[in-house]
């Protein structure tokens, strides 16, 4: 196990070997999650800056308590309070940040590619919370570490993502992550909002339901994203729920076993039938869990510290 | 200023217009090509060895970005028509996209003046179609002409409505007056920021189908056929448009096009850092489209190529993908761009590639520029076809530094620039600015 990154910007810059260091650290944090001090020293006297230049509740949360759970210091900026509405340019917050001592920087935004342009100004980690419809890593991480907990080993897997693909970085960092795990994605949906251009990342595009429900281990649903999406692409959130929602009939067509995920926040009766995600089969509480473990992760290793260590720790 | 006679030797001097390709020389007194020099002007003459240099017409460019008046700290006459001395371009055609925008005679008559004052080539001035480039009511497009402009556009703001669109054309036809129309539809392209592709789904960013672009190359070779008058499609990027506008051609259609040496270098793979020196309207298409381009050049489908030079400063630049505006500087490195696409790479011959900077687009716009004929105006491009150069963005005269060649290497490089019988541009120095 090693780790020579300083950044997290996208799954696309990640080996397997890369992903598998991250799981096995994952899995090293869940266990001191699970414990009655579930606190361990590992960034103490560090700061870590959440940047937040985009709504977010789930995400923002997850790597506040992280931090805290690595006993950093962290504090939270959001887009209204930020200087970025005074006129400020992202690279001038970003490097004041920097220079009022923050050790790592996490940055969410609307702007696709604004964590690799922060990654080449700034000497400390930049960890991307999502970035338009780029990507968003740590999302795939506690998404595929999820899958892993129910499935093991993701090779030959079928992985369908439903919904807007189009717009969405979870479905683009969850096809990086799943295609170098081995696992055979589907992306579905209509065709305004998953485009057949789509095949060339090495996934099957589908616009029909059956089929690409048929045999899946994991469905993947995806909100449709009113605010990042002009109204052209579907005639109306309705005729969406009829056509492609998740319903039971639905549902039937996956694998017994297989499990339902949504990055949240979901809009019940649009793109998932309410009593489906509350049922059994739904793990949508488990990938929030696992998301405070994954940037527990994230943060431990892009700051340097140091997988094996870990690894003997959990051992003792 | 150097009143002196001119006398350029032993270059290899090609003029596209008359066929002339041969060793020979050049010779230069009262602002004009001569077939010779009198024994008087020849005692004091200023001489230029071109020994293993290309002497042609001086180039002439008719789509920049001069933004003066009101974004002077982008660009300015002055330092614009620098930009263009020292890329070798004798001739540029300003866009009426200035603050305010150049929709009246007025503003027609400040750039005038400031061009009379400031520029070190020839400058010409183009008006816009609609008031403050709204689309909505023509501007004074008679009074636009007899104030001087070349011709009318709105640059990057498309008229999207039809009606006004063929009364634009119809009214301007009446004055000899050219339409250059920015071809793109604005309701495909919203928030959209690069060429709709494998590369906008990679980056997550919002694509701009090729379509946008044909559609209204479409519209403009219809409103043509009904109104008769011509109509100019500025940098054309899509494989599709090049095809539309080949067809329309052999229909007879009035239709002229130009390409700019981004599109016919670079492709939207280009964007894979999310660099913002490659942004720019139209974006950076596949390789397909490129190489559409080129035959597009190559069977004449594509009349000229121009730079659609747009300066923006470092701090403009240097933002977000989705923030940062589009464009880039292309005065400096245009000679090498084309070059290298086009007679570098075996594609046209060298004086076939220089048709496409000189006669052509002087016709377009119809100048009476780009040629070396006896008792034209001596305007004149020194350049050596062969010299490998690296752009320096702390050396450009332009007053911004947006260039997607930045660090690279480029090859072609012009020594010398005449505008009028006086030299403005000489290995690496504007001589007026001591």
């Amino acid at each position: 196990m090693t780790w020579t990154k300083t950044h997290l910007v996208g799954i696309e810059d990640l080996t397997k070997e890369e992903l598998e260091t991250i799981f096995r650290v994952t899995a090293a944090f869940k266990g001191i999650l699970g414990r009655s001090v579930k606190k361990v020293p590992a960034l103490r006297g560090k700061t870590v800056v959440n940047l937040f230049l985009e709504p977010s509740t789930r995400t923002r949360v997850a790597f506040e308590v992280a931090a805290k759970r690595l006993s950093a210091d962290v504090v939270t900026i959001t887009g209204s309070a930020s200087s970025v509405i005074k006129g400020e340019t992202l690279r001038d917050t970003a490097l004041n940040i920097q220079a009022l001592n923050a050790d790592i920087l996490v940055i969410r935004h609307t702007a696709a590619g604004s964590p690799a342009y922060l990654s080449r100004l700034t000497r400390i980690p930049v960890i991307n919370a999502g970035d338009g419809a780029h990507e968003h890593p740590t999302q795939a991480l506690l998404d595929c570490f999820t899958m892993r907990e129910h499935l093991g080993d993701l090779k030959g897997k079928k992985v369908t993502i439903l919904g807007d693909i189009l717009f969405s970085r979870v479905a683009r960092s969850n096809i990086w992550a799943l295609t170098k795990m081995g696992a055979d994605v589907t992306v579905a949906g209509p065709s305004t909002l998953v485009p057949e251009t789509f095949a060339r990342f090495g996934v099957t595009v589908s616009h029909d339901l059956r089929s690409a429900l048929a045999d899946a281990d994991v469905v993947m649903l995806l909100r449709i994203q009113h605010e990042r999406q002009s109204s052209t692409h579907f005639p109306s959130l309705g005729e969406y729920t009829s056509m492609f929602g998740l319903n039971k009939t639905r549902a039937s067509w996956l694998k017994p076993e297989a499990i339902i995920m949504h990055p949240g926040p979901i809009n019940r009766g649009v793109e998932i039938d309410s009593e489906l995600a509350d049922s059994g089969r739904s793990v949508i509480l488990q990938q929030v869990t696992n998301g405070i473990a994954a940037r527990m992760a994230v943060l431990y290793l892009c700051s340097g510290g140091s997988p094996e260590v870990l690894g003997e720790n959990e051992d003792g | 200023m150097d009143k002196r006679a001119i006398w350029i030797r032993n270059g290899r001097v090609i003029d596209p217009a008359s066929g002339r390709d041969q060793v020979g020389d050049v010779f230069v007194a009262g602002g004009t090509i001569r077939d010779r020099l009198t024994p008087a002007q020849k005692k004091d003459v200023h001489e230029i060895d071109a020994s293993g240099l290309v002497v042609c017409p001086g180039l002439v460019d008719i789509h920049v970005h001069l933004r003066e008046p009101g974004q002077t700290h982008k660009e300015t006459i002055g330092t614009g028509s620098r930009a263009a001395a020292a890329g070798g371009f004798t001739t540029i055609v300003c866009m009426p996209n200035t603050a305010p925008p150049a929709d009246n005679a007025g503003t027609i008559q400040y750039i005038l003046d400031t061009i009379r004052r400031d520029a070190v080539v020839n400058v010409f001035p183009t008006g816009c179609i609609t008031e403050k480039m709204e689309g909505q009511n023509l501007a004074p497009i008679g009074s636009l002409k007899r104030a001087g402009v070349v011709a009318i556009t709105d640059d990057g703001l498309c008229v999207q409505d039809n009606e006004i669109m063929r009364r634009a054309v119809e009214y301007a036809d009446m004055f000899g007056l050219l339409v250059m129309d920015h071809c793109q539809d604005a309701a495909l392209t919203r928030n959209a920021v690069m060429n709709e592709g494998y590369w906008s789904l990679h980056l997550g960013l919002k694509g701009w189908p090729g379509a946008a672009e044909d559609v209204i190359v479409s519209r403009n070779v219809i409103l043509s056929t009904l109104t008769g008058a011509r109509i100019h499609c500025q940098h054309i990027s899509s494989a599709n448009a090049v095809d539309i506008i080949r067809r329309a051609k052999q229909r007879g259609v009035s239709i002229t096009a130009e390409a700019c040496p981004p599109h016919l270098a670079l492709t939207d793979a280009e964007l894979k850092t999310y660099d913002t020196h490659f942004k720019m309207n139209p974006p950076l298409r596949t390789e397909e489209d490129r190489r559409a381009l080129i035959e597009g050049i190559k069977d004449g489908t594509l009349d000229c190529v121009a730079t659609d030079h747009a300066p923006h400063t470092d701090y403009e630049k240097d933002q977000e993908f989705d923030y940062a505006p589009f464009g880039i500087i292309g005065l400096e490195t245009a000679l090498a761009v084309t070059l290298e696409a086009l007679y570098h790479s075996g594609e046209l011959p060298l004086t076939d590639t220089l048709d496409l900077l000189t006669r052509k687009p002087a016709n377009i716009v119809r100048l009476e520029k780009g040629t070396l004929a006896k008792g034209a105006d001596a305007d004149i491009t020194v350049f050596n076809p062969d010299e490998t150069w690296e752009v320096d963005p702390t050396r450009f005269f332009s007053k911004s530094a947006n260039s997607p060649w930045n660090y690279r290497s480029l090859k072609g490089r012009v020594r010398t620039t005449i505008v009028g019988g006086r030299i403005v541009y000489h290995n690496g120095e504007i001589p007026d600015d001591g």
